[in-house]
């Protein structure tokens, strides 16, 4: 395992007497590419201030490479932020843009020529030296602003929603030219976004957060397979999550029925959440009569979704959002089918307020 | 159609109060008492008299346009900083003494600074030397301040609340220390402000003959206080608009520079 780069430790914030951050404890590894998700509000945009210098946390420590950092100027530390909307210097060109941090540092025109030039490569815009921000489109800015704080060779890079304002299809491919980027420089990412696809794409290591708590850190797969909460559940990806009870180990009772699944140790008869991924729910026709099903219900629903349909079926009192490359049409009889390892069993929350938190998003 | 009739009110406003006074200052500029054309009055500015008055109207008003945006630039900054409702509580304590009569307000300075004003009353009283600032081009240079200040402060606002704070940060978070962000980001990015502003300074200070003839007692003679004699005490009016012209000329050069320079626009803003 690489060490830790970044460690932040009880780290509180709030504003005008909010809680915004709350006993916060993270460590970010070297040459990591971690994502913090969360709705806004929940914190994660504070998180990045605290770590670029931007603000100081009223409790907790910052560690970096060992090093405590939390009073320390933004000037002195060795990261550098790529800010939400660019933030380019406007009344420069874009290789004064990128040269700004070289020419504070005192370096010679000659290294300072060489990384434009490089930086320039490296985000595909060689020959825009001379060109003004202002006559750069978006995705084009955000690619200086990048190339701005890379230059600088920092150990940690800090991007705060970089592609929030971009279209969809410049974000796709602004998604794979960041991966490319952090694999080519070999330097620590860490990326704040609302936009769970986003950080199911490009991250190592995704720390979802909600009301300036952390509800689950694990790699994207973690996440999406075995969501720790309804908020994670909810808030990645569609989902169906339904309350229900754990009889025994690798039996849970959902709907008044039994459905086999692969969790051990919730204990038995206890209260728990299930999360099913629509892609996980099985449609079977009745007519059929090799099929294999667990409940019945009534498809009430039917949209076409391009690469599935997406349809809700009516079983045991609760509307099961399905996707499927098949479709059956509104008011069909079909059999729902669940394989025991699709179903993620987890903890009720602890108090009624978390849970309407959770819900809620 | 209909839109041409909305600005017939206008039109005839500015022809009747603009271009008209404009027509008969250029005629009159530009004849002699015979009405014959002549462009005496034009060269009359170069008489030492006139020389001398225009240096020091120059002279004074850039003076006082250089101690605004000295006292303005870190007002604006500070107005900037303070949170929304401190704000614009300062911003009303700038403008309130602006809803007061402009001649109210200099005769008010008369009143403080006269040789038996209340200044040096309360000097007196607790036994310190009188001061002796009425009549001088330091109570004219103080007049323009107190008066063209808000001016100055404004324009410079207007562009410093517009910087994105991330441009800011951005500086900082590259390695630069708050004077260097000062310098390099802040400064520059706030030239179309300072540029405005000067010339909302420099014109009206340059052009005054109010507050010179109130707090310069008749000692200190300004271009402004030379064209008015002209027309209300020699009733030469030929040379005040010759005189005048020359003055109109020297501002228009001015704002030419200084709408090259201020794409923005911020002196139309206000």
């Amino acid at each position: 395992m690489k060490k830790a780069l970044v460690n932040l430790e009880h780290i509180s914030k709030s504003y005008d007497g909010q809680l915004i951050l709350d006993d916060l404890n993270l460590y970010i590894r070297e040459n990591e590419f971690l994502t913090l998700l969360g709705p806004s509000g929940c914190g994660k945009t504070t998180t990045l201030r605290i770590l670029g210098g931007f603000e100081t946390p009223d409790a907790g420590k910052v560690y970096f490479d060992g090093v405590d950092i939390t009073h320390l100027q933004p000037n002195k530390r060795q990261l550098n932020t790529v800010f939400q909307k660019y933030a380019l210097f406007t009344h420069m060109n874009i290789a004064e843009n990128i040269a700004f941090g070289l020419k504070i540092k005192n370096k010679s025109k000659a290294y300072i020529d060489d990384k434009i030039k490089y930086a320039l490569k490296l985000v595909n815009l060689d020959g825009y030296e001379k060109r003004m921000p202002d006559s750069l489109s978006g995705g084009q800015q955000q690619r200086i602003a990048i190339a701005r704080a890379i230059v600088n060779e920092p150990k940690l890079l800090l991007l705060d929603e970089p592609l929030g304002a971009l279209d969809l299809k410049l974000r796709q491919d602004m998604q794979y030219e960041l991966i490319r980027l952090k694999n080519e420089l070999g330097i620590t990412f860490i990326y704040v976004t609302h936009d769970q696809e986003e950080a199911l794409t490009m991250s190592d290591t995704i720390v979802v957060m909600n009301q300036g708590y952390i509800q689950q850190i694990g790699t994207p797969e973690m996440i999406y397979n075995e969501p720790e909460n309804a908020f994670v559940a909810d808030f990645i990806g569609e989902s169906n999550i339904i309350s229900a009870t754990m009889i025994q180990d690798r039996l849970v009772e959902i709907l008044g029925t039994k459905f086999a699944c692969v969790d051990e140790g919730f204990g038995n008869n206890t209260p728990v959440d299930v999360v099913i991924r629509p892609e996980d729910v099985e449609l079977v026709d009745l007519a059929d009569a090799n099929a294999k099903y667990i409940i019945e219900g009534t498809v009430t629903h039917v949209i076409f979704k391009g690469v599935h349909y997406e349809m809700e079926v009516m079983a045991n009192g609760f509307e099961w959002l399905v996707h499927s490359t098949g479709m059956f049409p509104v008011g069909t009889k079909v059999g729902i089918h669940v394989d025991p390892f699709n179903i993620q069993i987890m903890n009720k929350p602890e108090s009624e307020d978390e849970e309407a938190v959770g819900v809620n998003e | 159609m209909n839109k041409k009739l909305l600005s017939a009110p206008f039109l005839f406003w500015s022809g009747l109060f603009i271009i008209v006074p404009l027509l008969m200052v250029f005629y009159y500029g530009l004849t002699d008492k015979t009405g014959a054309f002549t462009f005496e009055n034009i060269a009359a500015i170069s008489s030492p008299e006139h020389l001398k008055a225009l240096w020091e109207a120059v002279k004074l008003s850039v003076l006082s346009t250089i101690i605004c945006l000295i006292l303005a630039y870190p007002l604006a900054m500070i107005l900037c900083k303070s949170g929304s409702n401190k704000t614009s509580f300062m911003v009303l304590i700038f403008i309130l003494p602006m809803w007061m009569n402009f001649l109210l307000r200099t005769f008010a300075w008369l009143t403080l600074l006269e040789k038996t004003g209340v200044i040096n009353t309360l000097l007196k009283l607790v036994g310190l030397p009188t001061l002796n600032i009425i009549n001088t081009p330091g109570a004219i240079v103080l007049g323009m301040v107190y008066n063209f200040l808000p001016f100055m402060v404004l324009p410079i606002y207007n562009v410093l609340i517009k910087i994105d704070k991330n441009v800011i940060n951005a500086a900082r978070d590259l390695g630069a220390n708050p004077f260097q962000t000062f310098m390099k980001i802040t400064l520059p990015l706030s030239v179309p402000g300072i540029i405005s502003g000067i010339t909302m300074v420099f014109v009206p200070a340059l052009t005054t003959f109010i507050i010179s003839t109130i707090l310069g007692g008749s000692k200190i003679l300004l271009i402004g206080n030379v064209i008015e004699q002209e027309f209300t005490q020699t009733g030469n009016w030929h040379l005040g608009s010759g005189l005048s012209i020359v003055l109109m000329m020297f501002i228009i050069f001015n704002m030419v520079i200084s709408a090259v320079t201020d794409k923005d626009g911020e002196a139309q803003a206000l």
